[in-house]
């Protein structure tokens, strides 16, 4: 389903054998040789990465370009109400190999790596058919598929690079950059998977008819994954700029002008329904307002939900998804939660709310990875967006809509980091 | 014109023990659950010293001084 006239990358149905996908696709090794032009091609484009910060695809490849260095693809989609990192994947299967093949032939590496998470049998069976599928190994290219360990922070980088080194799959910090020294050492690019595919679509069509999509500064079309009030989620294709109603709508999920929406990821940010009714789907329409496409997730949240029990639940999850590594995500996340937690049920709240604020200014930019201020990012828009839900939870001395919890929550606490 | 130069913590590393907190003062303040906020921006001309005690007190080598560009 898609609301882009044609959808650039998802099929309407899937998965795409390979001589289908050959007739518009061309085999990656007839680019091979041809580096310079085809960064040259990426750069042209103004491809944006697709996992949620939006780095200049060009400029992350061209940063290891001519090094020896490594291609990662990021399919491991940590972020729990995403799905089309896995949807793609399953039905794209060969968009995405080419994607990742043609990144390395565009910055001259040898050694292409894919992680996918170790939960998702479909996708590895759907990987493991292709490459049946395409027969002989790519001229010159190594590559490999890594099943990760589940956790949201495994999609952190340096987590999936140091799971591939074959350690466990934990962030490594900040201060070693991956384009520099990742895999085995080499310079590495770690590209998000729909990233791959846009790179293949970007080779084969050119940067100019992917610039007829989206807008300037973001060009293309994007995944989005949206999540229906019965829990479903549903992977659309959309114009960047476009409404992100129409977005939602597409979807099979209506904007409603008195109902939130959570724009980005559990890790996302929270906007109000008549906000999401104006808004373009786009960063920079979103940033505005403390919010941005991050993995592509959009949930409208239905008349049953209550938001901010929604954030404390939510906020409960990071708490235990985190690696444990840094003093203030062992400790910041945490005290989020049980702030949160109390405010819920109507006790202390204007001393909670003031701590919720204070922690938020201690915590931004502290990891050693991103997740805090995910974190962050998340509270601080509910305390913009449920301010009157906050102070009617204090009025009816617990929740004011009696709801029961909506988001779907994995439990992943125990799982393990190898 | 010299490099400028800044204090920063490597969160994993970092432990929470606090001395840095008494050595730099004027760079270093604790969270609520005393693990230190370093200050970014360049380090004048008469932190330094405090700055360089910090790093070679820090126990866990959490602590460093780093070009700030």
């Amino acid at each position: 389903m898609s609301i882009a006239e044609r959808p650039l990358i998802l099929p309407t149905a899937g998965p795409v054998p390979l001589a289908t996908h050959r007739a518009d696709f061309r085999e990656p090794a007839a680019f091979r040789g041809r580096g310079p032009a085809l960064l040259v091609e990426i750069e042209a484009s103004g491809l944006r990465g697709r996992g949620g910060a939006g780095f200049p695809t060009a400029r992350k490849l061209g940063a290891i370009a001519g090094h020896d260095g490594v291609v990662v693809v990021n399919a491991t989609e940590g972020e729990p109400a995403s799905a089309k990192d896995r949807m793609l994947l399953e039905s794209q299967p060969h968009l995405v190999v080419d994607g990742a093949v043609l990144a390395a032939h565009a910055v001259g590496a040898r050694r292409v790596h894919i992680g996918i998470a170790r939960s998702s049998p479909a996708t590895r069976a759907a990987l493991r058919c292709a490459f049946v599928e395409r027969g002989s190994p790519e001229p010159g290219i190594e590559l490999s598929v890594h099943a990760t360990p589940e956790h949201f922070v495994v999609g952190e980088e340096t987590a999936l690079v140091h799971w591939i080194n074959g350690g466990d799959a934990l962030p490594t910090g900040r201060r070693v950059r991956m384009v520099e020294r990742g895999v085995a050492g080499r310079p590495t690019a770690v590209i998000n998977c729909e990233t791959a595919a846009q790179v293949a679509w970007i080779v084969n069509h050119g940067a100019h008819a992917f610039r007829l999509r989206g807008t300037a500064d973001e060009p293309g079309s994007r995944l989005a994954t949206v999540t229906r009030g019965d829990r479903s989620r549903w992977v659309v294709e959309a114009d960047i700029g476009s409404p992100l109603a129409e977005v939602a709508w597409a979807g099979g999920a209506p904007i409603d002008r008195t109902r939130p929406v959570l724009v980005g990821g559990y890790f996302g940010a929270w906007i109000s329904g008549s906000e999401a009714l104006e808004v373009a789907y786009s960063d920079a329409a979103l940033r505005p307002l403390g919010a941005s496409v991050g993995a592509g997730v959009l949930v409208p949240l239905p008349a049953q939900a209550c938001a901010w029990c929604e954030t404390a639940r939510l906020l409960d999850w990071m708490a235990g998804e985190s690696s444990l590594q840094c003093g203030v995500c062992v400790n910041g996340l945490p005290a989020l939660a049980s702030a949160a937690a109390e405010i819920s049920r109507g006790e202390n709240i204007v001393t909670r709310t003031g701590q919720l604020e204070r922690w938020a200014g201690q915590i931004d930019h502290r990891g050693g990875c991103g997740m805090p201020d995910g974190a962050v990012r998340l509270l601080r828009s509910a305390l913009r967006v449920h301010r009157e839900l906050i102070a009617a939870h204090a009025a009816a001395h617990g929740c004011p809509l009696g709801a029961p919890p909506f988001l779907t929550i994995p439990e992943t606490r125990s799982n393990p980091w190898r | 014109m010299a490099v400028k130069r800044r204090l920063a913590v490597d969160p994993i590393l970092c432990d929470g023990r606090g001395l840095c907190a008494e050595l730099a003062p004027d760079r270093v303040t604790l969270d609520d659950w005393g693990f230190p906020i370093v200050d970014p921006t360049p380090l004048g001309p008469r932190e330094r010293r405090d700055a360089k005690r910090a790093v070679e007190a820090c126990p866990v080598l959490a602590l460093r001084i780093e070009r700030a560009d």
